[in-house]
C-alpha cells in the first residue's frame, strides 16, 4: 500500500473508523480525508448527550491517528477517469484509492410552512426555533435555543427522535413527540414495547401523540406551534426535525457512480467505478441502506482490510436498536414482530410496575428478534445469540433472566 | 518471634518461605531430630511475616512433599542408546560442555539456547543470565515469565516508566475504596491472599472482579463482570468512557501528573458503552455501576492477573486499565494505583536479573552502551563480548531444531506450560543437545540428553522477590540428597569446564552480593538490600540503593519513574483475539489454574492430597452447552482447536459463559490444554495468547491415545 495515496470524501464516523484501521494495518498509509464540517470526526451517536451537556463538545472527537484531516473542505466535483477531485475553493487533489463517505442528510417532512413567510428576505430559510439534529453546529444551535424557548416538539419518534426529546425533557422542557406510527421505534419495537416506552418517556416529561402527522408550522419568520393533522394545535417555539436520513449522493451520481437510494456497492464495497469504494450511511448494499454507526463501522473494517490486500468480505449487518436516553434503556434487534402462526414461538414478559418489557422470538432453536426495555440485564448473551445464530437452551426463559445465567 | 522460641526446642524451625506463587508466604520448617539428608521435613506457621501472617494453602503445607526421595531426582541422568540412564555428576558435566562445544563449533554461538524459570531464585536468575551472556556468549537466552507477566511489565514501563509488579504492599488492599480485580482467580491462585480482598469489604470497600468466569474470587465480588474472553480492553475502554461522560475525570491529576490523555480520551470516544456492551456482553447498566463505585471512592486500585495479560494484545489491555486508574487520579497516591498480581514463586526477581532476552541484571537494557559498560566492568568482561538481544520465548522454542540446535532449561517445563504444546515437543525433540536442570522428571525432562537433578528451595538459600517487589529469603533447612546438587554447582563447574573458573561462585550470597554492584544505580536496585537486612526487617522493597536506605514499599506517591515524572495514557484501541470462533471452531477456550495445583505440575502432581484434591484434566462447559452436546458429568469430551485436540472428562457448571470452555493447563498427556492454545504473540511484550482461542467440542466416543513418553532406562525409574 506504501506511496498510494487514499482519499476519502467526508470525516464523519464511517471515515475516523476506516482511517483508524487502514493505520492499524498499516502505520505508513497515506490517508487523507476531507470533510465539510470545521471539526475533526467525531461521534455522531454522542450527540443528545452534547446537548444535555454531559459531554463537552471537543471532547467527543474521533482518532484519526496520523492521517490528514482537511476540515471545511467541501468536494464539489470528482473525476474518476483523471482520478482527481475538485474542492470548492477551486483546487484539484489527486487520488489512487477514492473513498465516498459522504453519510446522509436528514429528511425534511412534508410539513406546511416549514420555512420562513415574511418579506424581509429571510423567506427561504427554516423558520426560526426549527432545528435539525445531525452535526455538532446543529447541537449548538439547540443549545443556545434551549435557554429562551417554552415548549418544544420533537417532529418524528424513531431512535434520534426519542433520544432528542429526552435530551430537551432533560433540560427542563416540556417536550412533545409527533408520531406518525402508532407507536415509538416501530421499526424496531413492537405494540407492548413501545407502550412501555411511551411510559418511560412519560415519567421524564416526554409526551407523545401517535398516529398523528404533523402538517404545517404556525408562525411567520419564527415558530410558535405544530398544527397536526386531525387538526389539533401543539404550541411551541422550538421544533425539531427528526424524520430520518437520507444517503448524500449528489457528488456520486454527478460523478457518473452507480446510484440507486444509496451508492451502489459489492461485497468489497467498491463501487461502479476502479478504485472509487463507498462506506456509511451512502451506500447501498444488496439493496439494503443502514443509517446507523455499527454497519458503517463494519463496512469500514471489511474495506481496510481489503485495501491493504487482506481477504475481505462485507456480508451485511445484521441490525440492532440499541437506546440509552438516561434512564431509559432499549436494546431490539432482529424481526419482532412476525405474522403468528408462521412457525415462530414467542415469549413475552411484562412488569408494567417496574417499567420493565421483555420479548423473545424463536424459530425452531434459533432466535430471530428479541426486545428488552427497562431491564437489560441478559442483553449480552442475547444479542451474541442472536449474532452468532446459537442454538438456544431447550428453556429459552433461562434468556430473559439473568439470575443464575451468565449475564 | 516464634522460631526463636523455639530454637531452645530440640528441633529448631528455619525461617523460609513457600516454594510457589509470587504470594512467597512466610514458613518455618522443621527438621526431624537427628535427621541428615532426605529428613522429613515439617512445613509450619510463621505468623511473623506480614504478607500471609501464618496463613498457607494446601499447596505451601504439603510443599515438603516433593522433598522425599520417592519423587525426585537422585542422580543425573544421561541418555544412552536412547534411554536415560543415571549417572554420576562428572560424566553428566562433561556430556554437557561436549555438546555444547560441539554445536557451538558446527553453528555458532547463539545456535545454544537458555531457557530459564520464573521459579529461579535471584541468585540462580543472575547466574543463568551471566551465563549465557560469558559463558556460552549467546543472544538466545529467555524464560518462562516472558508466559506470565510480561504484557504487564511493558504496559508498566511504557506508563509508569517503572516496572515493579505492585507499588504498594499488599496490606493497602483493605485500606481502599474500591478494587478491580481483573483476570485473577487469586481465591484459587494465591489463596491467602484472598484475606486482603475480604477485609477490604468488611471495611466498607467494593470490589469489582471481572472475569469470563464466575470464580470463587468472583463469587466474592461486589459486583461480577462477566464479559466474553479477550474482550476486557474494549471493556477498560467503555468504562473510560463512562468516566469521562459521567464527569469522574480529576482534571487537576491529569493536567499535573499525567501526559497523553487526549488521544487516550479520543479513543474512548470510539468505544462507547452501547457499543462496548456489544463487544463485551456486559450490559451498560452494569459498566456504570462499576464506574461509579470506583470512580466515586476517595481510592482505588485495579489489579490485573493472567485474564488481561496473556492475550495478543495484552499489554494494550493492561495500558486500558492504567487509563482508568490515571483519568481518576486513582495513581501516585495513598492506596491508589494500578499492580499485577505476579504469578511465579519469582516472577518479579526472575524478569529482572537478565534472564530476558533484552535486559541485563537490574532492569538494565542490553541495547543501552552505559548499561552494558556498567555490567561488563562488573562481569570482569570486554563490553564488545556482550551479545545483543536475542528471541523471545516462544520465538525461540520455534527456532529450535532450525538455527538453534541445543538447549539448556532450568526450572521450566515447556511440554506442558508453552503455548501449541504439540508443535513444541516437536521443535524440542529435533534439537541435536538438550540439557535440563529440575528438581523431578518433568515431561520436559523425559526427552533431554542429560537431566541435572537440582536441589529444592528447602535445600539451598536464596532470595526471591515477591509480587509487592519485596525482596525475601529463603532459607536452607536441610542438605540435600547426595547425588543433588544446587543449580549453582552446576553453573559454576559448567563454566569451569567451559574455561571460565572465576565468576559463578557456588555460595549464594556472594552472587547475591555481586547482583547488589550489578543492580547499583539501576531501576531495580539492590545494592542497600543485605541477606542481614531480609531476615530482620521481614524483607526489603526495591529500589534500595544503599544500606541506610529503608528501602521503598510505596512506589509514585510523588513522581512516576519517568524521565518527566508524569505517568502515560496508553493511546489503545481495542481488537479482535488473534483467533476468534467461527463456524468450524465455534466456541472459546480459556485456560488457568486450580486450587490443588500449580503451573506444569511438575511439583505439585507429586503430591498426594493434591492429587486427591485435583486428579486430573477436566473441561468445564455450561449446562447450556452440555445439553447441546449431550454430555453429562465425568463424561469424556474431545476439544479440537487449529493446533490439535486435547480429551478430558467434563464438568458442568454455571460458572462459565456458555459460548466459552475451560480447562486448566497443569497436566501434560491427553489432557493437555496447551495442545490447544494459540502462540500468537503480543506485538510489543511477545506473550502468547493462552487466554484466548477458538475451539470445537465434542463427545470423545472413541479410544482416547495417550501419547507415550521417551524412554526413561528401568533403573532410574526405580529409583524415583
Amino acid at each position: 500500500m506504501s506511496g498510494r495515496q487514499i482519499v476519502v470524501v467526508g470525516a464523519g464516523m464511517a471515515a475516523a473508523r476506516l482511517t483508524a484501521q487502514l493505520l492499524a494495518r498499516d502505520p505508513d498509509a497515506a490517508v487523507t480525508l476531507f470533510g465539510d464540517e470545521p471539526h475533526v470526526p467525531y461521534n455522531r451517536a454522542l450527540l443528545a448527550d452534547v446537548l444535555t451537556g454531559r459531554y463537552a463538545a471537543d471532547a467527543i472527537g474521533l482518532p484519526a491517528a496520523s492521517a490528514q484531516v482537511r476540515t471545511g473542505s467541501e468536494v464539489v466535483a470528482v473525476d474518476t477517469a483523471a482520478r482527481t477531485l475538485e474542492l470548492a475553493d477551486g483546487s484539484i487533489a489527486a487520488y489512487d484509492t477514492l473513498v465516498f463517505a459522504t453519510g446522509s442528510n436528514p429528511v425534511l417532512p412534508p410539513i406546511r410552512n416549514l420555512h420562513c413567510t415574511s418579506n424581509t428576505g429571510e423567506g427561504g430559510r427554516l423558520k426560526q426555533g426549527v432545528h435539525a439534529f445531525r452535526t455538532l453546529a446543529d447541537c449548538a444551535r439547540l443549545a443556545e435555543a434551549v435557554p429562551g424557548a417554552r415548549r418544544a416538539v420533537v417532529v418524528g419518534g424513531g431512535i434520534l427522535g426519542v433520544s432528542a426529546a429526552r435530551a430537551l425533557a432533560a433540560l427542563g422542557l416540556p417536550v412533545e413527540i409527533v408520531h406518525q406510527a402508532p407507536y415509538l421505534m416501530e421499526r424496531h419495537l413492537d405494540e407492548q414495547g413501545g407502550a412501555a416506552l411511551h411510559r418511560a418517556l412519560a415519567d421524564l416529561g416526554v409526551a407523545v401523540y401517535p398516529e398523528n402527522r404533523a402538517k404545517s408550522l404556525v408562525g411567520t419568520d419564527r415558530t410558535e406551534g405544530v398544527e397536526l393533522a386531525n387538526g389539533y394545535r401543539l404550541d411551541a417555539d422550538l421544533v425539531v426535525l427528526a424524520c430520518g436520513v437520507r444517503p448524500r449522493v449528489g457528488l456520486a451520481r454527478a460523478a457518473g457512480l452507480e446510484v440507486r437510494t444509496g451508492i451502489v456497492v459489492d461485497d468489497t464495497l467498491a463501487t461502479s467505478a476502479p478504485d472509487v469504494y463507498a462506506i456509511g450511511d451512502c451506500t447501498e448494499h444488496r439493496g439494503r441502506v443502514h443509517g446507523l454507526a455499527g454497519p458503517a463501522w463494519e463496512q469500514a473494517d471489511v474495506l481496510a482490510a481489503h485495501l491493504c490486500g487482506a481477504p475481505a468480505e462485507y456480508p451485511g449487518s445484521r441490525v440492532f436498536a440499541r437506546l440509552t436516553a438516561g434512564p431509559v434503556e432499549i436494546a431490539a434487534f432482529g424481526d419482532v414482530a412476525p405474522v403468528d402462526g408462521d412457525g415462530h414461538d414467542v415469549i413475552r414478559l411484562a412488569d408494567p410496575t417496574r417499567g420493565t418489557y421483555k420479548k423473545l422470538v424463536l424459530r425452531g432453536d434459533r432466535l430471530v428478534g428479541g426486545i428488552l426495555v427497562g431491564d437489560l440485564a441478559t442483553v449480552g448473551a442475547l444479542t451474541h445469540a442472536y449474532e452468532r445464530d446459537e442454538v438456544v437452551p431447550e428453556d429459552p426463559l433461562h434468556l430473559l433472566i439473568s439470575r443464575g445465567a451468565p449475564q | 518471634m516464634k522460631h526463636i522460641a523455639m530454637a531452645a526446642e530440640p528441633t529448631a524451625a528455619t525461617e523460609t518461605h513457600c516454594p510457589y506463587c509470587a504470594l512467597q508466604c512466610g514458613m518455618a520448617l522443621r527438621v526431624a531430630d537427628g535427621a541428615g539428608a532426605g529428613a522429613d521435613v515439617e512445613v509450619v506457621e510463621r505468623a511473623s511475616f506480614p504478607v500471609n501472617r501464618g496463613a498457607l494453602c494446601g499447596k505451601g503445607r504439603t510443599a515438603a512433599e516433593v522433598l522425599r526421595t520417592g519423587v525426585r531426582l537422585g542422580s543425573p541422568l544421561v541418555r544412552s542408546d536412547g534411554i536415560l540412564r543415571a549417572a554420576g555428576w562428572d560424566e553428566a558435566l562433561d556430556r554437557i560442555v561436549s555438546g555444547f562445544r560441539d554445536v557451538q563449533g558446527k553453528h555458532g554461538r547463539d545456535a545454544v539456547g537458555v531457557f530459564g524459570g520464573g521459579g529461579l531464585t535471584n541468585e540462580k536468575a543472575y547466574a543463568l543470565g551471566k551465563f549465557a551472556r560469558v559463558v556460552l556468549r549467546t543472544s538466545n537466552i529467555d524464560y518462562n515469565g516472558r508466559f506470565c507477566m510480561s504484557s504487564a511489565a511493558a504496559a508498566h514501563r511504557k506508563a509508569f516508566g517503572v516496572d515493579r509488579g505492585l507499588p504498594f504492599p499488599l496490606a493497602d488492599i483493605p485500606k481502599t475504596g474500591c478494587a478491580i480485580v481483573v483476570g485473577s482467580n487469586l481465591a484459587d491462585t494465591m489463596p491467602p491472599a484472598l484475606r486482603y480482598l475480604t477485609e477490604l469489604k468488611e471495611n466498607g470497600g467494593s470490589l469489582v472482579v471481572v472475569d469470563p468466569r464466575r470464580t470463587r474470587t468472583a463469587a466474592e465480588a461486589t459486583l461480577h463482570l462477566q464479559p466474553v474472553p479477550g474482550t476486557d480492553l474494549a471493556l477498560a475502554l467503555g468504562m473510560l468512557h463512562l468516566a469521562i461522560a459521567d464527569g469522574h475525570v480529576d482534571e487537576a491529576f491529569v493536567a499535573e501528573r499525567t501526559s497523553g490523555f487526549a488521544a487516550a480520551r479520543a479513543s474512548a470516544m470510539a468505544h462507547w458503552p452501547e457499543r462496548v456492551e456489544r463487544i463485551t456482553g456486559v450490559p451498560v447498566p452494569l459498566m456504570r455501576r462499576a464506574v461509579e463505585m470506583f470512580a466515586e471512592a476517595a481510592s482505588g486500585m485495579v489489579l490485573t492477573a493472567r485474564g488481561p495479560e496473556q492475550q495478543s494484545k495484552g499489554t494494550d489491555t493492561v495500558g486500558a486499565w492504567i487509563n482508568l486508574c490515571l483519568a481518576t487520579g486513582k495513581a501516585g497516591r495513598p492506596y491508589s494505583g494500578y499492580g499485577c498480581l505476579t504469578g511465579q514463586g519469582n516472577g518479579q526477581g526472575g524478569r529482572e536479573h537478565g534472564q530476558k532476552a533484552d535486559q541485563l541484571p537490574g532492569y538494565r537494557s542490553i541495547t543501552d552502551a552505559a548499561d552494558r559498560a556498567h555490567i561488563a566492568s562488573v562481569w570482569g568482561v570486554d563490553e564488545a563480548s556482550l551479545p545483543g538481544p536475542g528471541r523471545s520465548a516462544y520465538e525461540l522454542l520455534d527456532a529450535l531444531g532450525s538455527d538453534v540446535k541445543a538447549l539448556l532449561v532450568m526450572g521450566s517445563n515447556p511440554v506442558v506450560s508453552a503455548p501449541r504444546a504439540a508443535h513444541v515437543t516437536d521443535r524440542l525433540k529435533s534439537l541435536d543437545f538438550l540439557v535440563v536442570s529440575d528438581v523431578v522428571l518433568s515431561e520436559t525432562a523425559e526427552l533431554a540428553d542429560v537431566v541435572l537433578p537440582s536441589a529444592q528451595w528447602a535445600e539451598e538459600s536464596g532470595t526471591t522477590t515477591n509480587l509487592e517487589g519485596r525482596v525475601i529469603l529463603r532459607q536452607a533447612a536441610v542438605t540435600p540428597p547426595p547425588g543433588v546438587r544446587t543449580d549453582l554447582f552446576a553453573l559454576h563447574h559448567l563454566a569451569a569446564r567451559m574455561g571460565v573458573s572465576y565468576g559463578f561462585p557456588t555460595d549464594p550470597e556472594t552472587v547475591f552480593d555481586e547482583l547488589r554492584a550489578a543492580t547499583s544505580g539501576a531501576q531495580a536496585d539492590y545494592a542497600g538490600i543485605t541477606y542481614d537486612r531480609i531476615r530482620r526487617e521481614q524483607g526489603v522493597f526495591w529500589p534500595c540503593p544503599d544500606e541506610a536506605h529503608p528501602g521503598t514499599p510505596r512506589l509514585f506517591l510523588d513522581r512516576f519513574g519517568t524521565p518527566d515524572g508524569r505517568a502515560r495514557f496508553a493511546d489503545v484501541a481495542h481488537r479482535p483475539a488473534a483467533e476468534e470462533p467461527d463456524a468450524e471452531y465455534p466456541l472459546y477456550l480459556t485456560t488457568g489454574r486450580v486450587l490443588a495445583q500449580y503451573q506444569s505440575g511438575a511439583q505439585t502432581r507429586r503430591v498426594a492430597e493434591l492429587n486427591a484434591a485435583e486428579p486430573g484434566p477436566f473441561v468445564e462447559v455450561h449446562p447450556h452447552l452440555a445439553d447441546r452436546l449431550g454430555v453429562a458429568e465425568g463424561e469424556l469430551l474431545e476439544v479440537t482447536s487449529r493446533r490439535g485436540r486435547a480429551v478430558a472428562p467434563v464438568r458442568v457448571s454455571g460458572a462459565i459463559r456458555p459460548d466459552t470452555v475451560f480447562m486448566p493447563f497443569h497436566w501434560g498427556g491427553a489432557g493437555r490444554a496447551n495442545s490447544l492454545t494459540n502462540p500468537a504473540l503480543d506485538p510489543t511484550s511477545k506473550m502468547p495468547e493462552f487466554k484466548v482461542c477458538a475451539v470445537r467440542v465434542e463427545r470423545a466416543d472413541g479410544p482416547v491415545q495417550v501419547p507415550a513418553a521417551e524412554p526413561v532406562a528401568a533403573d532410574v525409574r526405580s529409583a524415583l
